[in-house]
């Protein structure tokens, strides 16, 4: 059988979701934030949401997220767009209001409107990626930079002494009530990816079933603040940051689906 | 005649907002203005018009609910006190910068930092000149009683949309505190179309999407940007709003707004009782400025006193109207100190001229 | 089943997460590079094909686009 046989429209099996426009990323080559993008685009084709959908862009390599989803958006200054979820959903009950967010974004200076909208139970969708750096600043330390690592704030690695512990902020909002969802994926390997495209479709259904805040974590790469090849990252990612930032669900339907104090010792 | 209320400031304005149609309040507790969310919270207006009310985490948290329900073009408001307001900052150049119509009410108190619980007028550099950062203006209403606590809530909104801005009501910890009658307005409806050229309510199949964004990484195009944004700030003066007082025959001129204004009027009847030839004007609008009145006037008398609850802040701008034709002094009493309209008296006698 | 990709050589960052991906090895980066400078990724081995997608999923810039067909043997 010769290749032009097999690429014709009726043998289609994958192709990108018509829901990113034609922008090319501004990520670097390799980068999670891609992936990441595609899947929520996917899921919000999938269920046919995308005139309901309001999405709240971060402060953060993915500032300029609105130039790639087609769908309605808000900028929103650095850590806040929980808070200006809040002001939308709240206004709009029926929308799909969501946020995609950064370490620095959702765990440093917007840690109170993090934890306020999950105390809350907002509504809301959050989409967190997590990849341990300051990718769009050039690279300096996170609250999620793990200990040891080298950033560009923390030349000589993180040293929890003066520099504090890195923070789960995921299983701190897992405690409160507010939230309904709360999982931790990946998206370096096709496995994961496929798995974060359901947990993202389980998150909008949350939504969809009024039923509390979804929190997504991905745990992702940053090839460039890591200094490393992407396929180099996300082996280090694997022997690292999994570790650490264990991939799974760890809030479903409510409940709490891990020995959080095994954990957390 | 409307409904006639005995309200506190703040109450007035909490009343105002729901039958001025408002669909959000968003804000957090802070003296002399926690009364705006409490009214607000035991009215529940949810009830009588669907409007949203929530205490937010801090006031940065509410000025960034405002951005994005603004953004949505549904009208909304927050308010606080001096501290909250400099936290705020960032919101407002936000709101300002993506051009989102929205209320911020600042009931000033004594500062800086902490500063006190009483009123003060030190917050007008912050309200007229921007406060946060970058090239921008708020509309600034000064209400200088609680009857126009109450009216400037619906034209307030009614501007900020005008002008896709956002809109400051500059009161002070007297006026928020006072009690005096008041005639609400009529409900109005609240808002059931938004306008699809810049509105974020989710992208129908008919238009492009909408981003609500202050970003723009060319530097020439943030640029153009920002000549709009001066073009629209310059064509806000015909809606310049002020007040005048015995100001037809003057020889000297008070320039005092909010609580001050009311003082210095004391002080403008107790001198023509003297035969005095005093006059005061009273600005409503901060910005804009009434800065032709002021040129006017100042062909007619010969000296302006600018009467501030601060060390010397609208006096400035009173100099760039007169522009150097006749002398213009500043008295105020900051930090939350009031003075009567014997000090106003004995300040233009001190500083204008004698025996006054 | 054969499968095979089209890659939007023009938008390909040359990262070679989809390599890594492949079950089949049937991608490999290219000699030459596109307009930006990066070496595209291709199908160096078209006959091991699937079509399975892992590829096209991972891709963080969606550039591949996936075909299949059931071969009868």
């Amino acid at each position: 059988m010769d290749i032009k046989d097999i690429i014709q429209p009726e043998n289609l099996v994958h192709k990108r979701t018509p829901l990113m426009t034609d922008a090319t990323l501004s990520y670097c080559p390799g980068c999670g934030h891609g992936t990441a993008h595609h899947l929520v685009m996917e899921v919000i084709e999938e269920m046919g949401i995308q005139q309901d959908t309001i999405g709240i862009a971060p402060v953060g390599c993915s500032v300029l997220a609105y130039d790639f989803m087609d769908i309605d958006m808000s900028q929103a200054a650095h850590g806040r767009a929980p808070a200006v979820a809040t002001g939308i959903k709240r206004l709009w009950p029926e929308k799909y209001v969501f946020t995609y967010q950064g370490d620095g974004d959702l765990a440093a200076i917007g840690t109170a409107e993090t934890i306020h909208a999950c105390n809350r139970g907002e509504n809301i969708v959050i989409i967190f990626i997590n990849n341990g750096i300051y990718g769009m600043t050039g690279g300096q330390m996170a609250p999620t930079t793990l200990e040891g690592m080298k950033s560009s704030t923390s030349p000589y690695g993180r040293d929890t002494q003066l520099m504090g512990h890195p923070l789960k902020i995921t299983e701190l909002v897992a405690q409160l009530p507010g939230t309904y969802f709360v999982t931790r994926q990946a998206v370096h390997k096709s496995g994961n990816v496929r798995k974060t495209r359901k947990a993202i479709k389980k998150a909008f259904e949350v939504q969809r079933d009024k039923k509390g805040l979804a929190f997504v974590e991905i745990v992702s790469n940053c090839n460039s603040g890591w200094k490393m090849t992407p396929n180099e990252s996300n082996v280090w990612m694997e022997e690292h940051m999994f570790p650490f930032y264990p991939l799974g669900d760890i809030k479903v339907e409510g409940k709490i689906v891990k020995d959080l104090v095994k954990e957390l010792m | 005649m409307g409904e006639i209320q005995l309200m506190k400031g703040n109450e007035a304005v909490a009343e105002a907002a729901i039958r001025a149609g408002l669909d959000a309040y968003f804000g957090y507790p802070i003296t002399p203005q926690s009364e705006v969310l409490e009214y607000l919270t035991l009215q529940r207006p949810e009830e009588r018009t669907g409007m949203v009310v929530l205490q937010a985490e801090s006031e940065i948290a509410a000025i960034n609910m405002v951005y994005g329900a603004a953004g949505t073009g549904k009208k909304v408001m927050t308010s606080s006190s001096s501290p909250g307001i400099s936290l705020k900052m960032e919101g407002i150049s936000y709101i300002a910068g993506a051009e989102l119509p929205c209320l911020i009410l600042n009931v000033v108190r004594g500062g800086p930092g902490l500063g006190t619980i009483q009123p003060s007028q030190a917050d007008y550099f912050q309200a007229t000149k921007g406060g946060g950062h970058g090239d921008y203006r708020l509309v600034v209403l000064a209400p200088a009683s609680v009857q126009e606590m109450a009216d400037f809530v619906d034209k307030g909104m009614e501007l900020a949309f005008k002008y896709r801005n956002p809109v400051m009501i500059l009161s002070d910890g007297l006026i928020g505190q006072m009690m005096e009658k008041v005639e609400l307005p009529e409900q109005k409806e609240r808002l059931t179309e938004f306008d699809p050229s810049w509105t974020i309510t989710g992208k129908t199949p008919d238009r492009e999407r909408n981003i609500i964004t202050s970003l723009n990484l060319d530097s020439e195009k943030q640029y153009e940007h920002n000549m709009k944004l001066q073009e629209k700030y310059a064509s806000m003066k015909e809606d310049v709003m002020y007040e005048t007082f015995d100001c037809e025959d003057a020889e000297f001129l008070l320039v005092a707004y909010g609580s001050s204004a009311r003082i210095c009027q004391k002080a403008v009847d107790v001198a023509r009782s003297r035969g005095k030839k005093l006059g005061l004007l009273r600005p409503i609008t901060l910005f804009p400025f009434p800065t032709e009145i002021i040129a006017k006037l100042s062909r007619q008398v010969k000296g302006i006193l600018s009467a501030e609850l601060n060390a010397g802040q609208m006096v400035e701008d009173v100099r760039l109207a007169v522009n150097g034709r006749i002398p213009v002094y500043h008295y105020g009493t900051p930090g939350g100190k009031i003075y009567s309209p014997d000090d106003i008296l004995k300040a233009i006698d001190e500083k204008l001229m004698g025996g006054y | 089943m054969r499968g095979a990709i089209v890659v939007d050589t023009e938008r390909c960052k040359g990262c070679e997460v989809c390599v890594v991906n492949c079950p089949t090895d049937t991608i490999g980066m290219a000699e030459e590079v596109n307009g930006k400078g990066y070496h595209y990724a291709y199908m160096k081995y078209p006959e091991n094909c699937t079509g399975c997608s892992n590829c096209a999923i991972v891709c963080p810039d969606g550039v591949i686009t996936v075909y299949r067909v059931k071969t009868e043997k």
